[in-house]
């Protein structure tokens, strides 16, 4: 939260300072090459893009799914970490996404035939509600609209009865449940607790093809790049302003005259249009949806993502969903048996001792490091050296010169 | 007639907490460009007269007329403050974690609605206005600081110039001065003296000293109900009123 707090307001200074359109363009312009944490996106995205140069097709798939996780935590983010509305139904949302791209690869993969799971329930033709999922644009439409017009239903029957706090956390879990129940029991049309699998391909190419695997991992960096960019333009407007507003005392917002249930509303389906975005992307990487991947416990972990990568802050939601993941991964891979405590305790210790997430942690390391350079630059002045700019990043990067 | 001169006009407004009637069948008008004091013993219903107002808490009975005889008893908080009513409670009402700027570009009065917040970034006309807020409230240097890192006054006088900003038709202030030392309270009385030149205003106060600095009607209220309303000097010279207030002040 600090570090994005404070550049909204280094932010809102210089358009102080700016005068006329011209000037705070240009202004603007020279802050955004100037600013560290540009080149440090810059750098992240690089990697990022070059990912399938060093790395090998299994892991390229998982750190492909990894992403799209982070797609969901940006949209986590913005509803919790901005808005303080912890959401843990966002599972369900992911699911809805994912289900709409899995209906639409299972239909694409059949030549016109019946899906498996529907002729075992003894479904002779295609109900007419599944029949725009053979269009991929009106499937991945419907993966994007279902999951926020949902999140707008529960929303407006919430907000507007003012449920708040761990109430809406809990009718969120409701939420979860209801819909697992649901996609469980209706099997003729989701598949059941197998869920929906066994995709050929997608526009006529092959999925199990590697090079289709990379563009598409290609496509999920962008997605979340885009995604990201939208996110931060999001937080540096007045919507956000409200939203964090809401967060710090509703009611006042209220009597100076905004509705915060319809900012809600607005961000809870935004981000539940995320997650649904993010549930697309993971069906083209895994292959397979099922009930058990949108319910209670992977719900709370995605909570946990943004949690320990540090809430408020974008890219915190982003390395949060990318570290957790892997090392998930990692610690499956190395200890079969353990992995869970392992998983467990990391999630026990941030918590505990890291309040603010990994970004909190950055943070504090680097008002250490300018502590430590502003009291160098006062020895070396005091010693009588020559002038030394004021900007503590410099007289560190000399420190390290020496 | 009378009907279109009072800015805000209350007729019989009755509120009833489960069984304890806290307001009761109580008329009060207020005139456009008034300042009117509300007083009276804890518990009196002042502050849930207020409340009423702007919409905090519903009325059990009666109507709240406002403007052009708009009935404003069943609208929401938001609306009624878009409408122009503006309410400071005891508690200074900021955003701690934002920056003073983004305090008052929030209050600005402008479109609420989430297009404008998104896509209408406040224009330079708005800014000047905002520095200008702030440099009345003296907070100018400290636009960038974090809300919630002033002091309490500072953040009182945010508040204020908050409330500026917001250009309200009403203003329904609740002891604006509690809690501040003297020369927080002097400040703070300065500031109200400017924003009520522009708008109407209902303060409910404790301080007797500092309600006689103002030369205003005063409403006295006791147990729900309308006990006296005149001039300061109507109100001590009436002894019911002494009975149940200053009486027990004096006392």
């Amino acid at each position: 939260m600090e570090t994005e707090g404070l550049g909204g307001n280094a932010d809102t200074f210089l358009r102080l300072e700016g005068k006329g359109g011209d000037c705070e363009m240009r202004t603007a312009a020279i802050r955004f090459i100037q600013s560290r944490g540009t080149v440090g996106y810059l750098l992240i995205a690089a990697v990022l893009f070059s990912a399938p140069l060093f790395i090998s097709d299994f892991r390229l798939n998982l750190l492909a799914k990894f992403l799209s996780f982070a797609i969901l935590a940006i949209g986590l983010d913005l509803i919790w970490g901005y808005t303080g509305i912890l959401s843990l139904g966002q599972g369900v949302f992911f699911g809805l996404g994912a289900y709409c791209m899995a209906m639409h690869l299972k239909l694409a993969s059949t030549n016109g035939a019946l899906p498996d799971f529907m002729s075992w329930s003894g479904l002779s033709e295609l109900p007419w509600f599944l029949e725009p999922f053979h269009s991929f644009p009106a499937a991945v439409l419907l993966g994007l609209l279902l999951p926020a017009a949902l999140a707008m239903l529960l929303g407006y029957v919430t907000f507007r009865s003012r449920i708040r706090g761990v109430y809406f956390s809990i009718l969120t879990q409701a939420l979860v449940l209801i819909t697992v129940t649901l996609f469980v029991g209706q099997q003729a049309y989701t598949g059941g607790t197998n869920g929906v699998t066994g995709f050929r391909e997608i526009f006529g190419y092959s999925l199990s093809n590697p090079d289709v695997q990379m563009v598409l991992y290609w496509i999920t960096a962008a997605v979340l790049i885009v995604v990201f960019l939208f996110a931060k333009w999001l937080v540096g407007t007045r919507f956000a302003r409200a939203l964090q507003a809401i967060r710090d005392g509703e009611n006042r917002l209220r009597f100076i005259g905004y509705n915060p249930d319809i900012y809600k509303m607005a961000v809870f389906a935004l981000s539940a249009a995320f997650a649904g975005l993010a549930g697309m992307l993971f069906v083209l990487h895994v292959g397979i949806i099922s009930p058990s991947m949108m319910g209670i416990v992977p719900s709370i972990e995605m909570v946990l993502w943004v949690a320990i990568g540090g809430r408020g802050t974008l890219i915190g939601a982003v390395i949060g969903a990318i570290l957790i993941n892997a090392a998930k991964t990692g610690f499956s891979e190395a200890y079969p048996d353990g992995w869970l405590y392992f998983l467990g305790a990391l999630f026990v210790i941030a918590v505990v001792f890291l309040p603010s997430g990994i970004m909190g942690v950055r943070d504090k390391l680097m008002a250490l490091v300018q502590r430590r350079s502003e009291r160098n630059t006062k020895q070396l002045a005091e010693k009588g050296g020559e002038s030394i700019g004021a900007n503590g990043m410099d007289s560190v990067l000399r420190e390290t010169n020496r | 007639m009378a009907q279109t001169e009072w800015i805000l006009s209350c007729e019989k407004l009755t509120v009833d907490f489960d069984g304890f009637v806290a307001v009761n069948q109580m008329d009060f008008q207020l005139a456009r460009g008034e300042l009117r004091f509300l007083i009276g013993p804890n518990g009196a219903g002042k502050t849930t007269m207020l409340d009423m107002i702007c919409g905090k808490t519903k009325p059990t009975s009666g109507k709240v007329f406002y403007g052009d005889a708009t009935d404003i008893s069943r609208k929401k908080e938001h609306q009624i403050a878009a409408m122009g009513i503006a309410r400071k409670f005891q508690a200074p009402s900021i955003f701690q974690p934002l920056s003073v700027f983004e305090n008052m570009e929030l209050a600005l009065k402008q479109n609420r609605s989430i297009w404008t917040a998104l896509f209408r970034p406040i224009t330079s006309e708005q800014r000047n206005r905002i520095m200008e807020g702030l440099q009345l409230v003296g907070l100018h240097e400290k636009a960038h600081m974090r809300a919630g890192s002033l002091s309490h006054g500072e953040k009182q006088w945010l508040e204020i110039g908050m409330m500026l900003l917001q250009e309200p038709t009403v203003l329904l202030l609740d002891e604006p001065v509690a809690g501040m030392t003297d020369v927080e309270t002097e400040k703070t009385g300065e500031l109200l003296m400017t924003i009520t030149t522009s708008c109407s205003v209902v303060v409910v106060e404790h301080d007797m000293e500092f309600v006689r600095a103002f030369s205003s009607t005063v409403t006295v209220m006791h147990e729900g109900m309308l006990l006296k309303e005149g001039s300061m000097d109507d109100i001590q010279n009436d002894q019911r009123v002494a009975e149940v207030y200053l009486g027990q002040k004096a006392g």
